[in-house]
């Protein structure tokens, strides 16, 4: 995962990044996807820059950030564990998969842990609703989560 | 003589350790020498088999699975490239019963061929439609959709005709084909399994359109948790774009079509088709009051087709078949064909394409398997998180939009999830709620804090406070959500709520007396 610190840099950084995507056709989410694919969040620096950059105000732009559950305001952790809590993975026992992951890395779910290892993200469907209970570690697809595939994640994330 | 290995790239087949069966394989091939190629094709659907690997030797092509990568090294022992010694093998692929009985119309080649060849493509009958589509009038094109009476499979079942001819007939100096791959309802995965298996007839499909309407630029919206999908498109769009598919000239035709893949953010409302152009446009997404139709006032403004994958993907086909071939499967008003997602609980979980019109029982049962956990069924929610709950009763209803609106449900994207007798009706009840005060988009009060009260009143209801009174008012929640709210999150919550609450009413009893009673 991508952790840098923003650093003081932010906003020329940000800059940068978005120099070339004022051409699309409604750009602010791509920029954003950009930008939080550069720092890992969306940091509060590169915010003033985007609003000038389009032209809509910092009020407009809070509320765009603020919608939508992919944009990370601080970072994550090193590693990021998406565990679907949707119907058909709970069909498959996904609440206790959930309860044992979350106290095998000892963080809550949409939280990240104290040594920055990893966030927990829930999420409702990844699509393998056919090999439930299914989570996304660091974007890689892991389905059928039984106690092994459990005790792998755990080792992957502290190892 | 040429031998090919096919191991699924698709995202199930991953989760499942493709990957590292496609390494294991391709280092036994190397260390034995053997002149075979490996191919990393999409899913054939039947992901209780995934990783499926499949041996093209020469004659019909051989299944095996589910392969581990322990397996690989057994697999060459026992000669599986020339015979099906080997425990794993399920024998000709086409003659697996799961896929003997499918009719696959849109997802014909999805698993048979490499995603990103566009030779593969074209052998296997890729870009006949458009081929067909560049040579006749744009009136002809949108006249052969609506005869085929596709409908739109996202789930509201609208016919994909009469909304093309909405903005065929719209005057505008811009207008947009937006794909809607914002595939978030739960028990759903065929937008996904189309765009990593066949990504190339959605492009196919979506330039048909473009023809039809008289629209230049197309967007396909798809959700972040996709990461697979959006590089399988974006790479497909590359090479049709190299191709000449896609640019200034469709085909050399003079008319010109081009589109480009946006990514979503997490926000499952932006599933609801003008809360998805309000995202495109890079706002909040905010749902929109309607009218106007975004047929007539879509994408900034202009005249806009909002469709989903599959009812794009299936374009290319009625094209190049005809509207009467395509329509000819089916019952009643429900046409063609229908990529039923089955998923959950249930023993043979996958992609299973076939006409409209099989009961709901024969698929859960005879093609399903019955439930992984080797228990009852309890109940199956059908057509994602806004979709009604039905018990094993109700398992004559047919498979058909109209048939499952009789029966106060919806077929929806078509997804099935399956729960067995462990089930907590109340508590999925409680869920459909949450997610909704969880997902809504803030625009409409019966959504936004029904679904609220909604939970609370559940929450009551399973501690036993005021039980009837509970009772009277979820459903009175249920009522003022279902009518007033601006758009389908609102508007269906109250389907699987109240789904739970008639079919399943023992679940809905104050607990402490349930504890009790066992």
């Amino acid at each position: 995962m991508a952790l840098q610190d923003p650093g003081p840099d932010a906003a020329a950084q940000t800059r940068n990044i978005i120099a070339d995507m004022t051409h699309l056709e409604g750009p602010l989410l791509p920029m954003l996807h950009a930008v939080q694919a550069a720092f890992g969040h969306v940091p509060q620096e590169a915010l003033p820059v985007i609003a000038d950059t389009l032209n809509i105000s910092n009020a407009e732009i809070h509320g765009v950030v603020s919608f939508y559950h992919d944009f990370r305001r601080a970072p994550a952790g090193r590693h990021v564990l998406k565990l679907c809590r949707a119907e058909a993975c709970q069909s498959m026992g996904s609440e206790a998969v959930a309860a044992k992951l979350t106290a095998l890395l000892g963080v809550r779910s949409g939280e990240t842990s104290p040594d920055q290892a990893v966030t927990i993200e829930p999420v409702y469907c990844l699509g393998l609703c056919s090999c439930a209970p299914a989570a996304l570690l660091d974007g890689e697809p892991i389905g059928r989560l039984d106690d092994e595939r459990i005790v792998a994640i755990v080792e992957r994330v502290r190892p | 003589m040429s031998i090919t290995i096919f191991i699924p790239r698709d995202a199930a087949a991953l989760a499942l350790g493709a990957d590292g069966v496609a390494a294991a394989m391709a280092k036994e091939i190397a260390a034995r020498g053997i002149p075979a190629r490996i191919v990393r094709n999409g899913s054939r659907g039947m992901h209780w088999l995934e990783p499926l690997v499949e041996v093209d030797s020469g004659g019909a092509r051989r299944a095996f699975g589910p392969v581990a990568p322990g397996d690989v090294a057994s697999l060459f022992a026992a000669g599986f490239l020339d015979g099906d010694a080997h425990p794993l093998a399920l024998g000709p692929t086409d003659a697996i019963p799961f896929l003997a009985r499918q009719t696959r119309l849109t997802f014909a080649r999805c698993g048979v061929t490499d995603p990103l060849s566009l030779d593969d493509y074209r052998r296997h009958d890729g870009l006949r439609g458009l081929e067909k589509a560049v040579a006749m009038a744009p009136e002809d094109i949108v006249r052969e959709v609506t005869d085929s009476g596709l409908r739109g499979r996202g789930g509201a079942g609208f016919p994909t005709g009469i909304k093309w001819n909405t903005v065929r007939g719209a005057v505008a100096e811009q207008k947009y084909i937006v794909c809607n791959a914002d595939e978030g309802d739960s028990g759903t995965f065929a937008d996904r399994m189309i765009m990593e298996g066949d990504p190339f007839v959605l492009i196919e499909g979506m330039a048909i359109a473009g023809l039809a309407v008289g629209a230049t630029k197309g967007f396909i919206y798809i959700r972040s948790e996709y990461p697979h999908a959006v590089a399988a498109m974006r790479a497909a769009i590359l090479i049709a774009r190299a191709e000449g598919i896609l640019g200034p000239a469709v085909l050399g035709s003079g008319r010109g079509f081009d589109m480009e893949v946006r990514v979503g953010a997490g926000a499952y409302v932006c599933g609801e088709e003008t809360s998805l152009l309000n995202s495109l446009e890079g706002k909040r997404g905010v749902v929109r009051a309607k009218p106007p139709l975004p047929a007539l006032q879509g994408l900034f403004g202009k005249p806009t087709v909002v469709n989903n994958v599959i009812s794009l993907a299936s374009v290319p086909v009625i094209l190049d078949k005809g509207a009467a071939y395509y329509k000819d499967f089916g019952m009643g008003r429900s046409r063609g064909t229908i990529p039923i997602q089955i998923a959950g609980n249930v023993k043979h979980a996958g992609l299973f394409e076939t006409g409209f019109g099989l009961t709901l029982g024969e698929i859960i049962e005879t093609i399903g398997g019955g439930t992984a956990s080797g228990r009852p069924v309890k109940a199956v929610q059908v057509g994602g998180p806004l979709g009604a709950y039905f018990p094993p009763a109700l398992f004559d209803t047919p498979f058909d939009y109209e048939a499952f609106a009789a029966k106060d449900g919806l077929i929806g994207h078509a997804g099935i999830t399956v729960f067995d007798d462990s089930a907590d009706m109340l508590k999925m009840a409680r869920f459909a709620m949450e997610f909704c005060a969880v997902e809504n988009c803030g625009k409409c009060t019966p959504c936004r804090i029904g679904s609220t009260r909604g939970v609370e009143t559940l929450d009551k209801l399973a501690l036993g406070i005021e039980p009837d009174a509970s009772l009277a008012l979820v459903t009175d929640l249920c009522n003022t959500m279902k009518f007033g709210s601006l758009c389908a999150l609102g508007g269906f919550t109250p389907y699987p709520v109240m789904s739970a609450l008639t079919h399943f009413p023992q679940d809905f009893v104050p607990r402490p007396a349930a504890v009790a009673a066992e």
